[in-house]
């Protein structure tokens, strides 16, 4: 009860923020459209509907990461976190209440990338609600990314740190706008290193319905979530100390 | 009992010591202040009797609760209403207090009743669909302490309450504390020395985390030997007295 009064507080803060719907819901269809319209005229197999959507609904998580680390830093910025800190709200109950109303924010997301992606010819089966049940730990390792960042940077670092870093890192290691193939070489073996592909590509196989093509792919997402969410834990709980 | 007992309490970071050796005790309704330049020490102190903090040394009893050992239950019967004004700024008023009345556990009945007493007495009615973030410093400031007040604290810390209002809004908090005198025991930090000579019952004068005097006004001012109580204090955090 407590923590969801926390949590739905968080919520409020999110989806009250009009730059947060602008970027978070609006910046993935522009770019499923824009890239549509590119495909139209000069098809590209990376740009098809089918293979484009789950690296957009991937790359748009990014956005979770910001959003999340920067109600974070603001609020510590701000002497609530310090007010609530003196409250029965347990440590426990802060990082679930940061964590768990974003999650619905990022479902909404995915869904609505994918309801864009229909009208624009993405063939409707239930692979879909496979592909956004798959979404949901991909959501989780970013939003614990939010955490992270949101506990160690303050919000002006956030905004370059999340917003620019991660979420070009995010689309530039993903293999959503170009073949990591063409380019090679270390480039593809860092991009392979990293979460980012692995997410993508195991969304593109949820979204054929190809369960075997999933693996490796998840572990790769529930690795990178665990220990980022380790790591998430561990710094909040520093910070909040420090307080 | 008194309400707060503090027992040699010590805070080091690193080479600074930011409270030395403090001991004291605060009687149950009393209005008690702590005064001190920059880095006396005053919200450390409260850092640390509001469980924030862990202290190097020492221990502080509230209503007989270690802030060592029984730090959840000290934090049931304190608020805190931080030197910054901290509100949740995207939320409305209501929610601003709904939002701490949900993280007491309070069941809807109480909610609504907490909601009610604290908006009159502050009064919010008139601004509690506004949104907290849009309000002037003043607002911001009585929405802060209906904050901390709405978990029905026996004891509240209100560290610089005032600091950067006008006149008029000053004036208009310091109502607001006087009112709840006797009611919760109130430590109140400040740099204004004539709000903490016109609302206290004792005031304690802290400088580099020890503390100097504690007394009332009245008598701070016969041991400095002026009728001002600004003059006083210079005295005293200068060791200039007679």
């Amino acid at each position: 009860m407590k923590m969801l009064t926390f949590a739905k507080r968080n919520f409020k803060e999110i989806i009250r923020d009009p730059l947060n719907l602008c970027f978070g819901l609006g910046f993935p269809i522009v770019l499923i459209l824009l890239l549509s319209a590119i495909q139209a005229n000069i098809p590209v197999e990376l740009f098809e509907i089918g293979h484009l959507t789950p690296g957009i609904v991937v790359f748009g998580f990014s956005f979770m990461t910001l959003f999340s680390a920067t109600l974070i830093s603001k609020d510590r910025g701000s002497s609530l976190l310090q007010r609530l800190y003196t409250t029965p709200l347990t440590p426990l109950d802060f990082i679930l209440g940061y964590t768990l109303p974003i999650i619905p924010i990022a479902v909404a997301q995915g869904i609505i990338c994918y309801v864009f992606a229909m009208i624009l010819g993405l063939e409707v089966t239930l692979n879909i609600l496979l592909a956004i049940a798959f979404s949901i730990p991909i959501s989780i390792l970013f939003i614990s990314l939010g955490l992270l960042f949101g506990s160690i940077l303050n919000d002006k670092q956030v905004g370059g740190i999340c917003g620019a870093l991660l979420t070009n890192l995010s689309a530039w290691l993903s293999g959503t706008w170009f073949d990591l193939e063409l380019v090679g070489g270390v480039f593809k073996k860092i991009a392979y290193s990293l979460t980012f592909v692995h997410a993508v590509e195991m969304e593109r196989a949820a979204l054929l319905g190809d369960i075997s093509g999933i693996f490796p792919h998840i572990w790769w997402v529930l690795g990178y979530a665990v220990v980022s969410l380790t790591a998430a834990v561990m710094l909040f709980l520093r910070q909040m100390k420090k307080q | 009992m008194s309400a707060i007992r503090i027992e040699g309490l010590t805070k080091l970071y690193r080479d600074v010591t930011a409270v030395d050796k403090l001991s004291l005790s605060i009687e149950e309704g009393e209005l008690f202040s702590l005064l001190g330049v920059n880095g006396a020490g005053k919200t450390t102190t409260i850092k640390i009797l509001s469980c924030l903090t862990v202290p190097t040394e020492g221990d502080a009893y509230l209503l007989g609760k270690s802030i060592r050992r029984e730090s959840s239950a000290v934090k049931s019967i304190i608020a805190v209403s931080p030197q910054e004004t901290a509100v949740a700024s995207g939320l409305s008023v209501r929610e601003n207090l709904e939002l701490m009345c949900g993280v007491h556990g309070f069941s809807r009945d109480k909610r609504e009743e907490k909601i009610k007493e604290l908006t009159e007495i502050l009064g919010l009615k008139d601004i509690i669909g506004r949104k907290a973030g849009k309000l002037s410093g003043g607002w911001q400031r009585r929405l802060s302490i209906a904050m901390a007040l709405i978990s029905e604290p026996k004891i509240l810390f209100l560290d610089e309450p005032t600091l950067g209002l006008d006149v008029l809004a000053r004036s208009d908090l310091w109502d607001i504390i006087r009112s709840l005198k006797g009611r919760v025991t109130i430590i109140l930090t400040t740099h204004y020395m004539e709000e903490a000579e016109s609302l206290s019952d004792r005031i304690a004068i802290m400088k580099d985390g020890k503390l100097l005097i504690c007394d009332t006004a009245e008598k701070i001012k016969e041991v400095a030997g002026t009728d001002n109580f600004e003059a006083a204090f210079v005295r005293i955090v200068r060791g200039d007295t007679k």
